[in-house]
């Protein structure tokens, strides 16, 4: 029993990271209906990013996200402004092809830039410290951290989305565009906004990712569709739902590794699967109004 | 007097030229040595991957990334009928292409709940549930692969030339076949329709067609020829693995080069694309990844300043056409 219990905390926590993955997807998606291609890439190019910064000024891991973040974000508004904003209308097939063509880009660079070697973060004691919640179930102060840190990601970004000025403008543009325009926002530099916050959270997936796993250049596309799976489990559009939608996918994937290793990915996708056949609008769809 | 005419002066110097092409190809064997021989069937194999692909998201707007799902099915078809069923390989690569179709059906029921951009990252989820799934079959060599059995191998041809020879003019056939049917469903009023959904999506709706039903049908054609062009690849390759045989890099992402860089919804795109990409291929191989960073950026290159590709910008300027699909009115007095 408790071996079962630990199994499903274990995707609990991992259901984080992977609501983390699925955040930033999902803001942009819902501010300018962009799906980005490259979304795990960079959060692969954020663990580089932090692998650097960790082994260049020797600090760690989870103080690197003091610049990790800020550095990530700067590159979404830049790509945005820079390039994607250029893909943006009618059309769906340019922004898919170029967010692909970049996602090729940023594999094979960090390919040619790190070799295809794994990597991994070390930050310390506090990797194999764990906390006691019941007789028999340790857990990890790493994951926890992960988890609670996840927790704050999505709290933050449902305060700024309903709170704050910048939230009205995102929600503003999702709705209308041209309305919004008239308004008096910018929305080449609304959307540049949405991308370098999309970019802040994959900054601290990254970080996260890297301290808690080995990865390599290649590992991008899986980290995306675990993303993915989790927006469309939780249900489009809303926030809470994405963290629901991660656990969900992050359990599977621990009960699926226990029953047979070779498993663990494709529990993972069956569920998504088959919640995408009963319940094609997610589990927590956002209300209307 | 009023009539629909096709034909242009450029489609019928296109149409004497293709025809040429096919014959000069269809000699080959005569005169290509060995590596010409199976350069030439891996350009066909790409060639007709890209025209299917081309029909899915340039007319369809099917965007999908997903389609290595169906060159894997239809390679671990062919290991699977030959060695368990022992059906002769060519008759294993027909069979292929209607059984791909036959899987794509309840695929497509469940990711064209997903609309747009979700739609692609769905096709990739099912190519990975593919893979997995692949690498848990034991009986075809698990996570590290299989070969194809030297009898099977034999049954093809008993001499090497011989076999490679049939397998070069195989992937002609097919490939000679795949464009033909291509051709012959955009002519026709379907191809119409079609023309109407990559123009305008809304308006072809409301000028009653059939949109779901079409795409429907176009996502399961595609399926089944690219489960058959997928036969066909690892029969040439004569080895399969999961990794191989569920590439993204090798089945989608060359094969999106191709038809965004030679002119995404225009039937003669992935014939320039094929082209440009092996010149480059053949020419800059050498460079590893570095190689795959340039094609990425002339793919967003030309998306960006030129979408219709290459060949768009071609057909715009000259008003060129190689096969005859445009429709003219040609009013003539009465008699």
């Amino acid at each position: 029993m408790t071996v079962w219990l630990n199994i499903i905390l274990q995707g609990v926590l991992i259901g984080g990271l992977y609501a983390m993955f699925a955040a930033g997807l999902s803001l942009i998606f819902g501010v300018m209906r962009l799906v980005n291609i490259a979304h795990g890439d960079l959060i692969v190019l954020a663990a580089y990013l932090a692998l650097v910064v960790t082994q260049t000024i020797g600090i760690d891991p989870l103080v690197s996200l003091l610049l990790v973040v800020p550095l990530m974000a700067l590159i979404g508004y830049a790509l945005q402004r820079g390039l994607l904003n250029f893909t943006l209308g009618d059309d769906i097939l340019p922004p898919l092809l170029v967010t692909f063509g970049l996602s090729i880009i940023i594999q094979n660079g960090l390919l040619e830039l790190f070799t295809a070697d794994s990597r991994k973060l070390i930050t310390g004691p506090i990797e194999v410290q764990t906390v006691q919640i019941a007789e028999g179930i340790w857990i990890g102060a790493l994951p926890l951290i992960q988890f609670l840190v996840a927790i704050a990601v999505i709290a933050g970004l449902q305060t700024l989305f309903y709170k704050s000025a910048l939230g009205r403008a995102f929600r503003a543009t999702s709705d209308d565009q041209s309305v919004a325009q008239l308004m008096g926002l910018d929305t080449r530099h609304v959307f540049g906004m949405a991308m370098a916050l999309s970019l802040a959270v994959v900054g601290v997936a990254g970080v996260f990712l890297a301290i808690r796993a080995n990865f390599d250049p290649a590992i991008g596309p899986a980290r995306l569709i675990f993303g993915f799976e989790a927006v469309i489990i939780g249900g489009l559009g809303s926030l809470w739902g994405t963290l629901a939608g991660g656990v969900i996918l992050g359990v599977s994937q621990a009960i699926g590794a226990q029953i047979d290793p070779g498993w663990q990915l494709l529990a993972g996708h069956l569920v998504f699967l088959a919640i995408l056949a009963v319940r094609p609008e997610g589990l927590f769809p956002k209300v209307a109004g | 007097m009023t009539r629909v005419e096709h034909a242009t002066t450029s489609s019928r110097i296109g149409l004497i030229l293709i025809v040429l092409a096919t014959l000069v190809l269809a000699a080959a064997p005569a005169w290509a040595d060995r590596l010409t021989l199976r350069l030439l069937a891996e350009v066909f194999t790409f060639l007709t991957l890209a025209s299917l692909w081309n029909l899915l998201a340039g007319y369809a707007g099917l965007v999908s990334v997903g389609q290595q799902a169906y060159v894997g099915l239809g390679g671990y078809l062919l290991f699977a009928l030959t060695t368990f069923g022992g059906v002769h390989p060519i008759a294993a690569i027909l069979l292929a292409g209607p059984l791909a179709a036959l899987v794509s059906i309840p695929v497509a029921s469940l990711i064209f709940r997903l609309r747009g951009a979700y739609f692609a990252i769905g096709t990739w989820v099912v190519a990975e549930v593919f893979r997995l799934l692949a690498s848990q079959l034991s009986a075809l060599g698990g996570g590290s692969g299989i070969s194809l059995p030297a009898p099977i191998i034999l049954a093809i041809a008993p001499t090497r030339s011989l076999r490679e020879f049939e397998i070069y003019w195989l992937a002609l056939g097919l490939t000679v076949i795949v464009l033909a049917a291509l051709f012959i469903l955009l002519r026709s009023r379907h191809g119409l329709a079609l023309t109407a959904i990559r123009d305008n999506e809304v308006a072809a709706q409301s000028g009653g067609i059939d949109v779901g039903r079409l795409k429907f049908v176009v996502y399961l054609l595609t399926a089944g020829g690219t489960g058959m062009i997928g036969s066909l690849i690892f029969l040439m390759k004569l080895r399969i693995s999961p990794d191989t045989a569920f590439s993204v890099n090798d089945w989608t992402a060359f094969v999106i080069f191709i038809t965004v860089i030679g002119g995404v919804g225009r039937i003669e795109g992935p014939v320039v694309g094929t082209v440009i990409f092996f010149v480059l291929r053949q020419t800059l191989a050498d460079l590893g990844s570095m190689y795959l960073i340039m094609m990425g950026a002339v793919a967003i290159g030309v998306m960006l300043c030129a979408p219709k590709g290459l060949w768009g910008l071609v057909a715009e300027r000259y008003g060129w056409q190689a096969l005859p699909l445009q429709r003219k009115l040609v009013i003539s007095a009465e008699t």
